[in-house]
């Protein structure tokens, strides 16, 4: 780990951000955060889904405008306002998908919007030669004049940071660069970082691989729920503590949700059963069991591997290795309606993308499940419909004027629960949850978790993929461990605590036997 | 009853765009409106326009589904050539007409499953999948007519343009048939509500166990099925099946009824009715500017003008503007 | 000068068929035997074939080609001009004798022709003309005079009212065609001479039946019952609709309303033969047979034809109609 020689004076600092702010409507996505970069390092910025990364970058290059905060780049404030004006500062990013033109040459992409012209033309032959030399400076010896689509990811993606480095970057963004690329493609990146570092260049690092962070980076910044958790030297941060704060919990404190009368680990035939369940480049092999009236709980960062357990389960990916087995009967799974005939059910972690169908009405979202289980030509007479709709609304108390409103309408808490009981509707069996309290306020949040024992108390099997360590602890029989797209452990009973969940997650490949 | 009132309701703009049309045509041809009944048949300017409009409302019946998909199916008018083509050279060749005209929709049926299979299976976008039997499609309907215009003088064939039933012409009782079917198929099962489900937002609705598959398959046969319809009415209007010229472009209007019926091209809600006035808008603007006696050149432009004023009217950006402009007059008024 | 073909909307399906088609055929014409004794071998680059006249020229160059003992090698463009550049480069290549072109459009021939007359080959231009400074690049150009088939439609029709008042509707082609404007012209500067014709609607029925139908129903209905006297179709298919929409409307045509149009199709012979219809110009489609004779004369005596042979306009009648259509319904 290549920490610069310990500075007399501290280095100077290029990018300062206070208190930024940014509203959406109902939500705050980000509320009051700093950032402090200085000249030569690699800054991790961390989170989890929703903590604001994407936002915190979006308003430092201009794609979103600020609600409150300031910028300074060398003690100069800046707005900006769009594109080109952090460019214009000394901004740049590159983000993990390129963001490049497939089509043009490699050079075209380089100098677009600013090509070397000669009368008024664009000077081809320049251009292809001033790229060529950028290249050769980011140790690429390549013809600028191929097209980009020509080279390899990794490669577009060293054209890619070349170009932005070479708008005269003060401050480099890299959101999740290396998501695509390969253990030595990884190598080449950083070692091209840590040139770029020494050359006087900020650099922020957005990832989920916490191996990488302490590969790479001097300090780290966490993000959660919109808001700043803290800034710590990376040398001087233990990776438990960093699983802590990224997860919102101490990993000594005890759990202020009290947990439930330990009764023994459920036994007997379970529902379900998963053995060495796995598809390649998805997640590796792992066994559940889940057991009418109980609860198995995930638990992992984003990324690991959580919740691709859940789509091997609900059909959405078919499995190419290992059972399932259900009712002590094999079955294979080749998508969600095959699930469904089993009883399943699953409310995915992106409501807005994978819940809810905007633009239907409450009442339609609520019984396209059973409508669909039912097929097309048994149609739920209108009467039905509203019936069950009213009837859900009520019972899960979804906060609407009437049932045939718009989806869309509803707050977060209430679309969840309205996708929800698009499934209690189809009486399942099963119901597979990912994130259910994600970005939901603190009192659906409590409600949602009432609901969820309650529906366990009732007999329903239950997993639960979820960040909220305390609530995992406070409802699971088991908690199914997922770290870097396998399971890292399988705790039961009294082992469950937070603590020791948070320990599971953080524990590093040398100790990853133990877990 | 309340149903029929809310769906009145939902269909006032294009209504109002209808009547507006309809007072062109008197404006141009005084006693348009008049009905007579003449050997068990009504005639008139109405019944005009339902019967030149029967091919485009067929098309517009079968299109709506597919746009609601957030699809679109551009080998309509090239079906249309196809089936009636093999319906002409089915008579023509000793067929019995029943069974030439059923050979005629299997065709529709075999082509809307061809483009089903792309879009559903291939996962081609519609707009692609579909032109490549717009391309294709007009030269098998050459290679079935030879190149020529194959005419046949089989009665029965000719009575599904010209023969009369109820004293309406047969095309506007089997145009309004197959809406009214249609709209029963997707209202009284759940393909409605899978097919908007689909069209809004199709990952949600796999997670939820919509065999969006098969809907998204349904739709374009149901939709070559239309247009073979369509395409047996044309062919049996000119008693010839001409390859080169049936149904030529009718796509583009079936798609402009449907966007004037008020379904989105991004998916959705849709609706049966309304994109069948939609195509009725469409023809009687069409008969307006034949009877208007206006130089031929301006036909384009005119019908272009209408178009555009139509859907600014309709986009979502106009609405506001105009309610400020009313409002603004209003508060003229009452200052006046 | 055919007119189910030129200002079509249609070409791009037939355009992106056209592409492996033309290459294919183009392959089947460089592999045509050339094994006859002393004849002479003729390139013919055809647009298409995509209405029943254009089949019935290319099927009477085949026959012209047969008597007169001429090897005729013959490749369809499918509509593109690329294909038509790329065949008569494939006859310069093979060394035809002379080189029969229906351009598909009217310029972009200079470069191609030059490499003909380089290679001395002469080049005759069929049923449409090219826009060219250079006129010596073709020998001549075989097509019908489209004002000339306007203007004998209107002559025979001022003839048959005599000094009678007669209210006139024209069917026009696709607004936007020279051919459309010419037989326009032509028909209205034959019946300018007459004040007792007047032209009273025109409107476009796009050269198809269907259209044609349509406009005539218009026209039936736009005008006071009674007061249509003739009706004037750019084409024949456009008739056969009118006449169709002239019968449900409950009158007769032929009688109640004359009809004249233009093109000679073997449909409407049998209208006329029918009652149907009065007359039709026929667009003679018997270019390649004229072009061949043409050229054999050439070869004999070496006298350049004159540039622009024009095909007779010539005026049928039902007293003929029958005859005429046993006689042309093999052909298209």
């Amino acid at each position: 780990m290549a920490s610069p020689e310990t500075p007399v004076t501290p280095p100077p600092v290029v990018l300062a951000a206070r208190g930024l702010t940014r509203q959406y409507p109902g939500v705050r996505a980000l509320d009051g955060v700093d950032l402090t970069l200085r000249a030569g390092e690699i800054h991790a910025l961390l989170g989890e889904n929703g903590a604001g990364k994407s936002t915190l970058i979006n308003l430092l290059t201009g794609a979103q405008p600020r609600n409150g905060g300031t910028i300074t780049v060398d003690g100069v404030e800046i707005d900006p306002d769009g594109p080109g004006g952090a460019v214009r500062a000394g901004i740049a990013a590159v983000y993990q998908e390129i963001t490049l033109l497939p089509n043009l040459s490699v050079a075209q992409n380089l100098y677009l919007g600013r090509e070397p012209t000669r009368w008024g033309l664009v000077h081809r032959a320049r251009m292809n030669r001033d790229g060529a030399a950028l290249l050769r400076r980011f140790g690429l010896t390549i013809d600028a004049s191929r097209p980009l689509s020509d080279f390899s990811t990794a490669v577009q993606q060293l054209i890619a940071i070349a170009r932005a480095v070479d708008l005269s970057a003060k401050v480099l963004i890299l959101d999740e660069p290396t998501a695509s690329l390969d253990t030595a493609e990884v190598q080449t990146l950083f070692t091209l970082l840590r040139t770029l570092r020494d050359q006087g260049l900020a650099i922020v690092f957005v990832t989920h691989f916490l191996d990488q962070v302490y590969a790479l980076t001097d300090r780290i910044t966490v993000l959660r729920n919109g808001r700043l958790v803290g800034e710590r030297l990376t040398a001087e941060l233990p990776r438990l503590e960093l699983v802590a704060m990224m997860l919102g919990k101490a990993p000594t404190a005890e759990s202020h949700l009290g947990r439930r009368p330990a009764t023994a680990a459920p036994s007997g035939t379970p529902l379900v059963r998963a053995q060495g369940l796995g598809r390649r480049r998805l997640v590796g092999a792992f066994d559940a069991e889940l057991h009418a009236g109980a609860v198995l709980g995930a638990a992992g960062l984003l990324g690991s591997g959580r919740t691709e357990t859940a789509l091997l389960l609900f059909g959405v990916e078919t499995a190419d290795q290992g059972e399932l087995i259900v009712d002590g009967k094999t079955v294979t799974l080749r998508s969600p309606r095959d699930a469904i005939r089993l009883g399943f059910g699953f409310c995915p972690e992106d409501r807005k993308l994978d819940g809810i169908v905007a633009g239907l009405s409450i009442r339609e979202n609520i019984v396209l499940a059973l409508q669909a289980k039912r097929g097309w030509w048994r149609r739920l007479p209108p009467a039905r419909q509203r019936e069950l709709a009213d009837h859900y609304i009520k019972l899960l108390d979804i906060r609407t004027p009437d049932a045939e409103k718009p989806i869309q309408l509803l707050s977060g808490g209430n679309q969840q629960k309205a996708l929800l009981a698009r499934w209690l509707a189809t009486d399942p069996r099963l119901l597979i949850l990912d994130e259910p309290t994600r970005g939901i306020d603190v009192g659906a949040h409590a409600e949602i978790v009432r609901l969820l024992e309650d529906l366990r108390d009732r007999g329903m099997a239950l997993y639960v993929i979820s960040s909220e360590i305390e609530e995992v602890a406070a409802y699971s029989d088991r908690v199914l461990v997922m770290r870097d797209r396998a399971p890292a452990g399988l705790l039961e009973g009294d082992t469950i605590t937070p603590a020791a969940i948070v320990n599971a997650i953080a524990a590093d490949h040398q100790t990853k036997g133990a877990a | 009853m309340s149903a029929v009132i809310q769906r009145l309701k939902a269909a006032r703009p294009q209504l109002a765009l209808l009547a507006l049309a309809l007072l062109v045509n008197v404006f141009v041809a005084p006693g348009f409106l008049d009905l007579r009944m003449q050997d068990g048949r009504l005639f008139g300017g109405l019944i005009d326009i339902l019967n030149r409009g029967a091919p485009v409302m067929l098309l517009a019946v079968g299109m709506a589904p597919v746009i609601a998909t957030r699809g679109i199916d551009l080998s309509v008018g090239v079906i249309m050539a196809i089936a009636g083509a093999v319906a002409a050279a089915g008579v023509n060749a000793g067929l019995a007409w029943p069974l030439a005209i059923l050979a005629a929709l299997a065709t529709g049926l075999v082509c809307g499953l061809w483009n089903g299979l792309l879009v559903a299976v291939f996962r081609l976008q519609p707009i692609v999948a579909t032109l490549i039997l717009m391309v294709a499609g007009r030269g098998v309907a050459q290679l079935i007519t030879e190149g020529r215009i194959l005419t046949f003088t089989e009665p029965h064939l000719i009575a599904v343009a010209g023969g009369t039933l109820a004293a309406l012409p047969l095309p506007v009782v089997l145009a309004l048939l197959a809406a009214g079917l249609t709209g029963l198929l997707v209202r009284a099962t759940a393909l409605g509500l899978f097919v908007e489900a689909v069209g809004t937002n199709p990952r949600s609705s796999r997670l939820a166990g919509v065999h969006t598959g098969l809907v998204l398959g349904a739709v374009y046969v149901w939709s070559g099925l239309m247009a073979a319809l369509a395409g047996l009415i044309a062919t049996a209007d000119i008693k010839g099946a001409d390859a080169n010229n049936a149904g030529l472009w009718l796509e583009l209007d079936a798609i402009l009824a449907v966007v004037i019926g008020g379904t989105s091209l991004y998916g959705g809600r849709f609706s049966i009715g309304r994109s069948v006035l939609g195509a009725l808008v469409l023809q009687a603007m069409r008969t307006a500017i034949l009877r208007a006696g206006l130089p031929p050149e301006l036909n384009l432009v005119l019908m272009a003008l209408v178009v555009a004023a139509v859907l600014t009217q309709q986009s979502p950006a106009f609405q506001p503007l105009a309610a400020r402009l009313m409002a603004r007059l209003k508060n003229k008024e009452a200052r006046v | 000068m055919d007119m189910k073909t030129l200002p079509r909307r249609r070409t791009l399906s037939r355009r992106i068929l056209g592409i492996g088609a033309a290459v294919f055929l183009g392959g089947l014409a460089a592999g045509c035997d050339s094994g006859d004794k002393k004849g002479l071998t003729v390139g013919f680059s055809q647009i298409g074939s995509e209405s029943g006249w254009r089949a019935a020229e290319t099927k009477l160059a085949r026959q012209g080609a047969e008597q007169r003992g001429i090897t005729l090698k013959f490749s369809d463009a499918q509509q593109r001009q690329e294909n038509q550049i790329k065949a008569v480069r494939s006859f310069i290549a093979q060394g035809v004798d002379a080189i029969l072109l229906a351009p598909v459009v009217s310029s972009g021939w200079d470069e191609v022709l030059g490499e003909a007359k380089a290679a001395n080959i002469p080049v005759i231009l069929l049923d449409r003309q090219i826009d060219t400074p250079n006129v010596d690049l073709y020998l001549t150009a075989v097509t019908s005079d489209t004002i000339e088939e306007g203007r004998v439609a209107g002559r025979w029709l001022a003839g048959k009212v005599q000094g009678r008042d007669c209210r006139i509707v024209e069917i026009q082609g696709t607004v936007g065609a020279s051919l459309v404007a010419n037989r326009k012209k032509g028909f209205e500067e034959a019946i300018a001479t007459a004040p007792n014709l007047h032209l009273v609607r025109t409107q476009s029925g796009e050269f198809t039946r269907a259209k044609g139908k349509e406009v005539m129903e218009g026209f039936l209905k736009a005008e006071a019952p009674g007061s249509i006297c003739a009706v004037y179709a750019h084409n024949d298919d456009m008739m056969i609709g009118a006449i169709q929409a002239i019968k449900e409307a409950g009158l007769k045509p032929g009688t109640d309303i004359l009809t004249v149009s233009i093109d000679g199709v073997p449909d409407i012979f049998k209208a006329m033969a029918d009652g149907d219809a009065n007359a039709t110009v026929e667009l003679a489609p018997d270019m390649a047979p004229r072009a061949y004779d043409i050229l054999l004369a050439y070869r004999k005596d070496h006298a350049p034809p004159p540039k622009w042979v024009q095909t007779p306009s010539k005026l049928y009648e039902p007293d003929t109609a029958a005859a005429e259509y046993a006689r042309r319904k093999d052909l298209y």
